[in-house]
C-alpha cells in the first residue's frame, strides 16, 4: 500500500464551489437525477428519493450535509443538477452535487492529511486533500460521509 | 405421509446421494478423513432423526456404523474389508429407507449379521472374511441400486415392497424439488419489478387512446397478474408447518409436568407467506408452551374444578379479508390476576393504587411487559422471563396484533392477527400538500367526502373533528403531521383510519386510486421518520412514500399526551384494550357532563360544608384523620356554602385528595375513547359517553396539586433536603414532560439541554444527588457523558438513570461499563420514578 508510485483513480466534482473527490471504486455511476420525491420530516440533508431504473435511490444534498454555502445564493432547497450513485451496506444512495469533473489518477503519496483547522464537519468525513494546479481536491469517505443515522436521529 | 417422516426421507436421499459420489473415492483412499467425516456425519445425523421418529431398525443399524466410523476417525486403520462392511451397511440403509418410503414405517428385518460384524470389527476383532457379503458394487449415482449384491437375505425378504418403492421413490422425487429460498426471494424481487413495469406500460397506453399495443398489452398484464400470483404461491406454506412440532412438544410437556394435555388443530392448510410464517413460527410455539405450563392444570385439580381430567389447547387459523387469525386457547384456570398484580408490583410497572384502578384485562395485558413471568420457580418450559415481550414485538414487527381474552377458572386466548403477506400490500394513493402519499387499504376503513353537506368538519377549539354515524371521529390533517403547509381547509376527504382498537380520520387533499404497490424498505436515512413505514414506485415511475398509519397514530397519541403530561396514572399506550370501564358521570362548573373512570376513585363522599376549612387560600378538610387538600376541577365551581358537599375522594400512595364537584349524576358502562384531546389543563379529552359528548377529567392534573405541598411538608418536618436530580436531554418535549414529573415526586429538578450542559452544571457548584440522562443526544451522548463524569472529582459516584427509546441488551452491557445504574425506557413514568426512588435511597444510606 505504501507504493509511492501507486496511484488512485477519483472522480471529481464540485458542489458549492469545492473540489471533492470520491474514490472511483465506490463510484456506481453517475446520472441527471429526475422526479426526486421529497420525504417531509426527512433532514435538510435528504433531497428526496428517486426511481433509478427500478432502484430506490436515496438523493442527498451534499452541500446541507457539509454544511456549505450554497455559491449561487439559490434557495438551499434547489436540487443540484449532478448526482453521483453509490451503494452502502444494500442501498442506493445518490449525492447531489453542481458539476461531475474528470477522473484524475493522483498518486497516494501525495495525499496529505486534513489541516487541523478544517471545519470539524468536513474534517469528519474527509480522507486528505490533494494539491493540484490551482485549486485543491478534498477527498471524501464515502461510508463516513453518509454515516450520520445517529444525527438525524437526534435532531 | 406424516410430514416429518416426507422430510427425512428427502433429506436424507440428498445427502446419500451426495456421499454416494464420495463413496467411490472411499474405495481407493479410505483413509481420506475428509471423506470418512462426511459419511460419519451422513451416519450420525440419521441415526438422531431416527431415534425421533422411532425407526429402531435404523437406529440400531447406523449405531453400529457410528461405533465403527468413530474409531476410524480416531486412528484405527481402515482395511478394505472395513470398507466393503461399511457399503453395505448404506446399501441397507437405503433398502430401509426406500421401504418407509412405500409402507409408511419400517420394513420387517434382521439387521444382526451387519450390526454383529461392525461391532466385532470396532472392537478390533478380526472378522472372517468368508462371512463378509460380496463386496458392494460401486452404487449407482441415483443411489436406487436395489439389486446390488449387497442385498442380502434379510433384504429379500422385504424384496416385493422395495421394487414398489423404488417407483414410489422416483414420483417422490419429480413431484417436488428444493428451491433455496433465496431463489424464491429473487424470483418475488423479480416480479416485483415486473409489476411495477407493467403498470408503468399500462399508465403509458392510458395516455393514447388509440395504441397498437394496447391488446398485447392487456395479455402480457394478465400474464403478469398470472406469473405473480405463481410466485406468490411459490412462497405461500400450510400454516400447518409451523405446528409440526407442536404435538410433539405438547406431548412431552404433558409428560413433563404430569398433566393431561391434549392438542387440537383446526385450519392447519391455512396459506400464508413463508416470511410470515417464519416469524410467527417462534410466538406460536411459545404460546403453546405457556398453556402447557401456566394455562393447563394438573388432572386432580381439574378434576375438583368439574372440569374433564384432561386439558384442552386449541389452535385454529382462519383467513379473514387480508389476514390471517390464529387462535392459542386453553380450558385451563385463567390467568392468575393476583399473581400479575403482585409480579407487577415488584418489577415496579405500576403501583398498588394503579392496578387497583386496572380492569382485569388491562392487568392480564402486563404479561406482554418485559422481563415479565409469573412462574415462581424457573423451569425449562417456561418461566425464563424472556418470552411474551418478545411474542409481542415479533408479532408487531410484521404489522400484527397479540389480543388477550382470560376467564379465571375458564382458560385463556390468545388471539394473533399479522397479514398474509409482506411483499405485495393493496394501498389507497393519496394527495396532501402537493405530494402523494400510499395508504395500506389493510387499515382503510372507509372514505369519507368532507365539506358541506353531511360530513362536515367541526371543531372543537382547535381540534377538528368528524361526526360519523354515532361517533366522533378526531381528525389529523396529513398536511399538519408531514409539516407540508396548515391544514385549514374544511373539505378534502377524510380517510378513516383503524390502528388497533382506535378509529380516526386522516384528512387529505385529494384521492386518486389504489394500486397493488411492492413495498420496499425504507432506506436507512429515513427510517427514524415514524410516520412512513417504506417506500414504493408507482405505476408512473415516481416513487412514494408509504404511510404507516400505526406512526400517525402516534401522533395522535402525542397531542393528547402533550396535554396530560403531569398525568402519572394513564396508561397512554393502552389503546388496545377493548373492554368497556365503569365511568363515574358527574357535573361540576358547566352543563356539560365529566367523567372520570370510577376505578380512579376510592370513595365518594358527601361531606359537611361546615367541615371545610380554609386555609392559605386552600381548601381542606379532615378526612381519616388527616388533613385532606380540597381541589375544585375548575374555577366555575364553587364549594356550596351550606349542606353537604360532593367529592370525590382519590388516593395515590396512601395520600388522598378530594375533588369537589356538583352533583353526582351516574355511573355508566362504556367504552373509554378518548376521541379528541382536551386543551385545557385537568382535561385529557372528550368522549361520548352514552350519546352526550363528556369531558374527561384527568385526574393527573390535580394530583400534584394537591401533592406538592404535601411533600413539601413532610420534607421540612424530616429536616431533609429534597433530592436534587438533573435531567439532561436534547429534546425540549421530554424535558417539559419529565420534569414535571420528578417534581411530582417531591424532587427538585435541573434540566439541561445537553451532555455539555450537563456537566457545566455539575462543575458549577450545585449539588445534586442524581443525573437522569437520556442516551442518545447529538455530539456528546449519555454514554460520553457518564465516562466524562467518572473522570470528575465529586461526582464521580453520583447515581446515573439512563433514558433510552430502545433498551437493547447491548446497550444495557455498554451502559454497565460505563456505570449507569439503571435503565429505564423514556415513556415507563413510573418505573422512571422508582428508579430515582431507589437510587437515591441509596445516596441516603451512604450518606
Amino acid at each position: 500500500m505504501n507504493d509511492n508510485a501507486k496511484l488512485s483513480e477519483y472522480v471529481t466534482f464540485t458542489t458549492a464551489g469545492q473540489l471533492f473527490g470520491l474514490p472511483i471504486g465506490r463510484v456506481q455511476d453517475v446520472f441527471k437525477p429526475s422526479r426526486i420525491t421529497r420525504v417531509p420530516l426527512a433532514g435538510p440533508e435528504i433531497a428526496g428519493v428517486l426511481n433509478l431504473r427500478g432502484r430506490i435511490v436515496t438523493a442527498i444534498r451534499l452541500s446541507n450535509r457539509l454544511d456549505l454555502e450554497s455559491t449561487d445564493g439559490d434557495n438551499p432547497q434547489k436540487n443540484p443538477p449532478m448526482a453521483i450513485g453509490i451503494e452502502c451496506g444494500a442501498e442506493s444512495f445518490g449525492l447531489l452535487v453542481d458539476v461531475v469533473g474528470e477522473v484524475l489518477k493522483l498518486p497516494e503519496a501525495e495525499l496529505e492529511a486534513n489541516p487541523i483547522n478544517l471545519d470539524r464537519k468536513l474534517a469528519r468525513v474527509s480522507d486528505g486533500v490533494f494539491r493540484l494546479d490551482g485549486q485543491l481536491l478534498v477527498v471524501l469517505d464515502v461510508d463516513r460521509v453518509l454515516d450520520f443515522g445517529a444525527e438525524a436521529v437526534a435532531a | 405421509m406424516d410430514e416429518l417422516l416426507r422430510d427425512f426421507l428427502t433429506e436424507t436421499g440428498e445427502s446419500l446421494d451426495r456421499v454416494d459420489a464420495e463413496l467411490v473415492r472411499f474405495e481407493q483412499e479410505p483413509n481420506n478423513g475428509q471423506i470418512l467425516s462426511n459419511i460419519f456425519r451422513l451416519v450420525h445425523t440419521i441415526k438422531g432423526t431416527c431415534g425421533f421418529l422411532a425407526l429402531s431398525r435404523l437406529e440400531r443399524l447406523t449405531h453400529a456404523a457410528e461405533t465403527l466410523m468413530g474409531r476410524f476417525r480416531d486412528g484405527m486403520p481402515v482395511t478394505a474389508d472395513a470398507v466393503t462392511l461399511i457399503l453395505s451397511t448404506l446399501d441397507r440403509v437405503k433398502s430401509i429407507l426406500d421401504g418407509i418410503e412405500t409402507l409408511e414405517h419400517e420394513p420387517e428385518g434382521d439387521d444382526s449379521d451387519l450390526i454383529g460384524r461392525l461391532g466385532a470389527m470396532a472392537r478390533g476383532e478380526q472378522v472372517p472374511r468368508e462371512q463378509m457379503p460380496p463386496p458392494a458394487a460401486a452404487p449407482s449415482p441415483g443411489g436406487k441400486d436395489l439389486n446390488s449384491p449387497a442385498a442380502d437375505a434379510a433384504e429379500k425378504r422385504a424384496e416385493a415392497p422395495e421394487k414398489a418403492a423404488s417407483e414410489a421413490a422416483d414420483k417422490l422425487a419429480n413431484h417436488s424439488i428444493r428451491v433455496s429460498v433465496d431463489t424464491l426471494d429473487y424470483l418475488m424481487t423479480t416480479v416485483s419489478e415486473l409489476v411495477l413495469t407493467r403498470n408503468q406500460l399500462l399508465e403509458i397506453v392510458r395516455r393514447h387512446e388509440d395504441s397498437d399495443f394496447k391488446v398485447p398489452l392487456q395479455r402480457l398484464s394478465n400474464v403478469t397478474a398470472e406469473l405473480q400470483e405463481g410466485v406468490m404461491k411459490t412462497r405461500m406454506q400450510p400454516i400447518g408447518n409451523a405446528w409440526q412440532k407442536l404435538p410433539r412438544i405438547v406431548r412431552d410437556l404433558s409428560a413433563e409436568l404430569g398433566k393431561s394435555i391434549e392438542l387440537e388443530m383446526h385450519g392447519a392448510e391455512t396459506e400464508l407467506d413463508r416470511q410470515v410464517l417464519e416469524l410467527v413460527k417462534d410466538p406460536l410455539t411459545h404460546l403453546v408452551r405457556n398453556c402447557a405450563d401456566h394455562g393447563i392444570e394438573r388432572p386432580a385439580e381439574r378434576v375438583a374444578a368439574g372440569k374433564p381430567q384432561h386439558g384442552t389447547i386449541r389452535l385454529t387459523a382462519c383467513h379473514q379479508g387480508g389476514h390471517i387469525i390464529i387462535e392459542i386457547a386453553d380450558d385451563g384456570r385463567g390467568l392468575d390476576t393476583a399473581r400479575i398484580k403482585a409480579k407487577a408490583l415488584d418489577l415496579g410497572l405500576a403501583t398498588e393504587a394503579d392496578l387497583a384502578a386496572k380492569s382485569a384485562a388491562e392487568i392480564c395485558n402486563f404479561i406482554f411487559a418485559p422481563g415479565f413471568s409469573t412462574a415462581s420457580e424457573v423451569t425449562s418450559i417456561s418461566g425464563r422471563g424472556v418470552g411474551m415481550d418478545v411474542v409481542r414485538s415479533n408479532i408487531e414487527q410484521i404489522g400484527g396484533t397479540v389480543d388477550l381474552k382470560s376467564a379465571s377458572g375458564k382458560g385463556a386466548a390468545f388471539t394473533i392477527k399479522i397479514p398474509l403477506t409482506l411483499a405485495i400490500v393493496s394501498a389507497l394513493i393519496v394527495e396532501a400538500g402537493g405530494e402523494r402519499f400510499a395508504i395500506p387499504q389493510l387499515s382503510v376503513l372507509e372514505l369519507v367526502r368532507a365539506g358541506g353537506g353531511e360530513h362536515r368538519i367541526e371543531r372543537i377549539k382547535d381540534t377538528p373533528v368528524l361526526r360519523l354515524r354515532n361517533t366522533l371521529l378526531p381528525l389529523l390533517y396529513l398536511k399538519e403531521i408531514l409539516r407540508l403547509g396548515d391544514g385549514g381547509s374544511d373539505d378534502g376527504f377524510v380517510v378513516v383510519t383503524q390502528v388497533g382498537n382506535q378509529i380516526f380520520g386522516i384528512v387529505v387533499d385529494g384521492v386518486f386510486h389504489t394500486e397493488e404497490i411492492v413495498i420496499k424498505p425504507m432506506s436507512s436515512k429515513l427510517r427514524h421518520i415514524p410516520v412512513f413505514s417504506g417506500t414504493t414506485i408507482l405505476g408512473d415511475g415516481s416513487v412514494i412514500m408509504i404511510l404507516d398509519p400505526n406512526g400517525v397514530a402516534q401522533s395522535l397519541g402525542r397531542a393528547a399526551q402533550a396535554q396530560a403530561e403531569a398525568n402519572t396514572r394513564r396508561e397512554d399506550e393502552d389503546t388496545a384494550s377493548e373492554d368497556t370501564v365503569s365511568l363515574l358521570v358527574f357535573r361540576a362548573g358547566s352543563q356539560r357532563p365529566k367523567a372520570v373512570p370510577l376505578s380512579l376513585v376510592t370513595r365518594l363522599e358527601e361531606i359537611d360544608c361546615q367541615r371545610i376549612e380554609i386555609s392559605d387560600g386552600r381548601c381542606l378538610v379532615q378526612y381519616r384523620e388527616q388533613l385532606m387538600p380540597l381541589l375544585r376541577v375548575d374555577d366555575e365551581t364553587g364549594l356550596k356554602k351550606e349542606g353537604s358537599q360532593p367529592i370525590l375522594v382519590f388516593s395515590d400512595r396512601g395520600r388522598s385528595m378530594g375533588l369537589a364537584v356538583d352533583e353526582i349524576i351516574d355511573i355508566v358502562e362504556d367504552k373509554l375513547d378518548i376521541e379528541v384531546a382536551g386543551h385545557r389543563p385537568g382535561v385529557l379529552g372528550y368522549a361520548v359517553v352514552k350519546g352526550n359528548t363528556t369531558e374527561i377529567i384527568d385526574v393527573g392534573h390535580f394530583l400534584p396539586q394537591a401533592f406538592a405541598d404535601w411533600f413539601r411538608r413532610r420534607d421540612s418536618a424530616a429536616g431533609r433536603r429534597a433530592h436534587t436530580v438533573l435531567l439532561v436531554d436534547d429534546s425540549a418535549f421530554f424535558r417539559d414532560m419529565l420534569a414535571p414529573l420528578i417534581k411530582a415526586a417531591g424532587y427538585h429538578v435541573v434540566t439541561v439541554g445537553s451532555a455539555a450542559g450537563a456537566l457545566e452544571a455539575l462543575q458549577s457548584g450545585t449539588q445534586f444527588d442524581l443525573v437522569v440522562t437520556d442516551i442518545e443526544m447529538p455530539d456528546m451522548d449519555g454514554f460520553a457523558l457518564a465516562e466524562a463524569m467518572r473522570g470528575m472529582p465529586k461526582v464521580s459516584d453520583l447515581p446515573i438513570i439512563a433514558l433510552s427509546a430502545m433498551v437493547s441488551s447491548e446497550t444495557i452491557e455498554r451502559g454497565r461499563a460505563v456505570g449507569f445504574h439503571d435503565f429505564v425506557a423514556k415513556f415507563d413514568r413510573a418505573g422512571l420514578i422508582a428508579a430515582i426512588k431507589e437510587q437515591s435511597a441509596d445516596v441516603n444510606e451512604a450518606a
